[in-house]
């Protein structure tokens, strides 16, 4: 008989070796809860975050644009998908979570919950959001819960495709017109703070990162990687031509690193607590979606019961797009 | 392509177990943003979508047909490809929003191809913009004109209902589309046979797709039926007009260039008609959408939600007729 306590101690084993930690091995409750809570908040983003780019589909202003633009939202649905099978082998279905999400139970990136006011925006959201998530995400290509980390090196690999995309598009506007260069500007002003503000609170204001990085969950803190992405930001500002809205930007010698004011962190937790700009309104959206596809989902239920019944006893009846995600054991989840 | 110095490098190695993972290749999200590689991003290394295609009209062809024939196919796959994008981030569930977009991207695909072509075959159709404008020929042709010079069928421009009118919309465009294609491909432009073959095999998962459904929805719940008997209802009027040959197309067809679409009635009929003998529906008891004047969208007379979904379509580009996109 293996006690509660060799558990605990193979699982700290696991974690210490940095191997991985596979959806039937034994784990903490608290572990998995806060796994749970991680991962569905990122797939969440991912599908919230088809909106804001979404946004501009209709009116991207070259056919090739349309497609490489629809073409990005269409992956990040498909890496919500990813991320909510990784959230079912914890035990959470997709449909659980996607409730919890329009009922304001469960969060998403508060970057969503900002505009997008200009075209350009969709190039800046590539350059600067998707880059301040890659940076956040390359580390959880190897965190301690396997089906996440795998995940998360597929997410990696589309998610720098698609900042180059970003780039190249406002790579392409520079070479345009002075309007053209101008709207870059004004959309890069507008998008550079909240991308600092992705990697979350000051290291002293964020509770949760002690114990995620003793999980192996998390491996850098928010502020490390928040001058990382600093760094990593200027010189392709430099090349870009444009500039960031940051009069304390410059390069210190001593540290090593650039500088940098302090974030507007009132705004920040206005924004997380529900005040954003398009907070409502992207949970509306999403709540329409889901609600006007319930019969939807309902009709390819009844189909596939009923093909399944007409081949009974084996069950092969299939409808299109049909789910199949059966809550199984619900971890409830409560934290946010 | 990927033995080039400047090749894009996927920085990310690993076993299925996870155990093999070069971390460090993982550090820098940034690396090669700014190596100057052309081949990195899909859709941004060709300007020219019939690059290096002889566009060469065939002998006993009036090019003006030819373009105006393209023009077309290039514009109902662009209307009907702009209808279907506007499905993202609201289909049923994650698998049907990556489906649609799928469907819209290929349609897309088609339209810049036949749009070049039809910008290839006769270059006077192309709308003028100042001399400095760097706008390519097919965005000229799908930004720059106004709706009555559209010549797409009305089917691709009503306005979406429900996930039922998206499915039965995508099932009947594809059913007709499909068995005009199967004959395109033996089209003496080989640039259109070209086009028709890529397009064969992209319609035909998109009849699938929408014939699955159809199924389901029939099948499924008496609301999902209901829903379905009154989107093909709506949709029903606008069969007719599929089938009906314009000029241009009578006279493509007997260059041995393009499809009368007559000449597929019946078996687009066929085959729909088999869907509707699964689902257990019938065909719908409604009269043909009348033109105006006998006009109808080959002669660019539409509906009216055309001009307000290319108001919206065409508000960036036309703001900037000098801009680099």
């Amino acid at each position: 008989m293996t006690t509660e306590a060799q558990l605990e101690a193979q699982f700290a084993d696991t974690i210490e070796a940095k191997d991985r930690i596979e959806p039937r091995d034994w784990m903490p409750e608290a572990y998995r809860k806060t796994l749970i809570r991680q991962v569905a908040q990122h797939a969440h983003s991912e599908i919230i975050g088809m909106q804001p780019e979404g946004n501009w589909i209709t009116r991207a202003p070259s056919l090739r644009r349309k497609a490489i633009l629809l073409a990005k939202v269409q992956d990040e649905a498909g890496h919500g998908l990813y991320l909510y099978s990784a959230a079912e082998t914890l035990g959470a279905s997709r449909n659980e979570l996607t409730e919890k999400l329009i009922a304001g139970k469960q969060k998403y990136s508060s970057i969503f919950n900002y505009p997008t006011l200009s075209y350009t925006d969709v190039g800046t959201i590539g350059w600067l959001v998707d880059g301040a998530a890659i940076c956040n995400q390359v580390p959880l290509c190897r965190t301690s819960f396997g089906p996440y980390g795998r995940a998360m090196i597929r997410v990696c690999k589309e998610e720098s495709f698609h900042q180059r995309q970003g780039y190249e598009l406002l790579m392409t506007m520079m070479r345009g017109t002075d309007e053209q260069r101008e709207m870059v500007q004004e959309s890069v002003n507008r998008f550079w703070w909240p991308a600092l503000m992705m990697f979350g609170p000051p290291d002293d204001d964020s509770p949760n990162t002690a114990q995620s990085m003793e999980w192996g969950i998390k491996t850098h803190t928010n502020d490390e990687l928040r001058q990382k992405f600093v760094d990593m930001s200027i010189p392709q500002a430099e090349a870009l031509g444009v500039t960031f809205p940051d009069e304390n930007l410059k390069w210190n010698e001593e540290r090593g690193h650039y500088d940098f004011s302090t974030p507007d962190w009132d705004e920040f937790w206005s924004v997380v607590k529900g005040n954003g700009p398009c907070n409502d309104q992207r949970i509306a959206h999403r709540k329409r979606a889901w609600d006007e596809g319930a019969w939807v989902r309902e009709a390819a239920l009844a189909f596939a019961e009923q093909s399944a019944e007409a081949a009974a006893p084996a069950q092969t009846g299939s409808a299109p797009g049909q789910t199949g995600s059966s809550p199984a054991t619900t971890t409830e989840e409560t934290a946010k | 392509m990927t033995n080039e110095p400047n090749a894009p490098k996927v920085h990310v190695e690993h076993d299925e177990a996870g155990t093999t993972v070069d971390h460090d290749s993982h550090e820098s999200a940034y690396s090669g943003l700014l190596v100057n590689d052309a081949h990195w991003a899909f859709g941004t290394d060709f300007e020219d979508p019939l690059a290096g295609v002889d566009t060469t009209v065939p002998e006993g062809v009036d090019p003006a047909a030819l373009a105006a024939y393209c023009l077309m196919l290039g514009d109902d796959a662009l209307v009907f490809s702009q209808r279907i994008s506007e499905w993202c981030s609201n289909a049923p569930d994650l698998e049907e929003d990556i489906a649609l977009a799928n469907i819209s991207l290929d349609l897309l695909g088609q339209a810049r191809l036949l749009l070049a072509r039809a910008a290839a075959a006769d270059p006077s159709l192309v709308p003028e913009l100042p001399a400095s404008s760097p706008v390519p020929d097919e965005d000229r042709l799908a930004y720059f004109r106004d709706d009555m010079a559209f010549r797409n069928v009305r089917l691709a421009e009503v306005p979406n209902g429900d996930f039922a009118e998206a499915v039965a919309k995508i099932l009947i465009y594809s059913t007709w589309r499909l068995a005009i294609f199967e004959r395109l491909t033996d089209s003496r432009d080989s640039v259109l046979a070209a086009i028709a073959a890529k397009g064969v095999k992209e319609m035909s998962y998109h009849r699938d797709f929408s014939a699955r459904w159809v199924l389901t929805l029939a099948r499924g719940t008496e609301e999902s039926r209901a829903r379905l008997l009154t989107a093909l209802s709506g949709l029903w009027p606008l069969w007719a007009e599929l089938f009906e040959t314009h000029p241009t197309e009578a006279v493509v067809a007997a260059a041995g260039i393009g499809v009368d679409p007559a000449a597929v009635e019946d078996e687009a009929g066929v085959i729909l008609d088999q869907v509707f003998a699964a689902a257990g529906i019938d065909r719908p008891d409604r009269g043909a959408l009348a033109g105006v004047r006998g006009k109808k969208g080959r002669d660019g007379l539409h509906t009216e939600a055309l001009s307000r979904m290319l108001a919206e379509m065409q508000v960036v580009a036309r703001a900037h007729p000098e801009g680099q996109w």
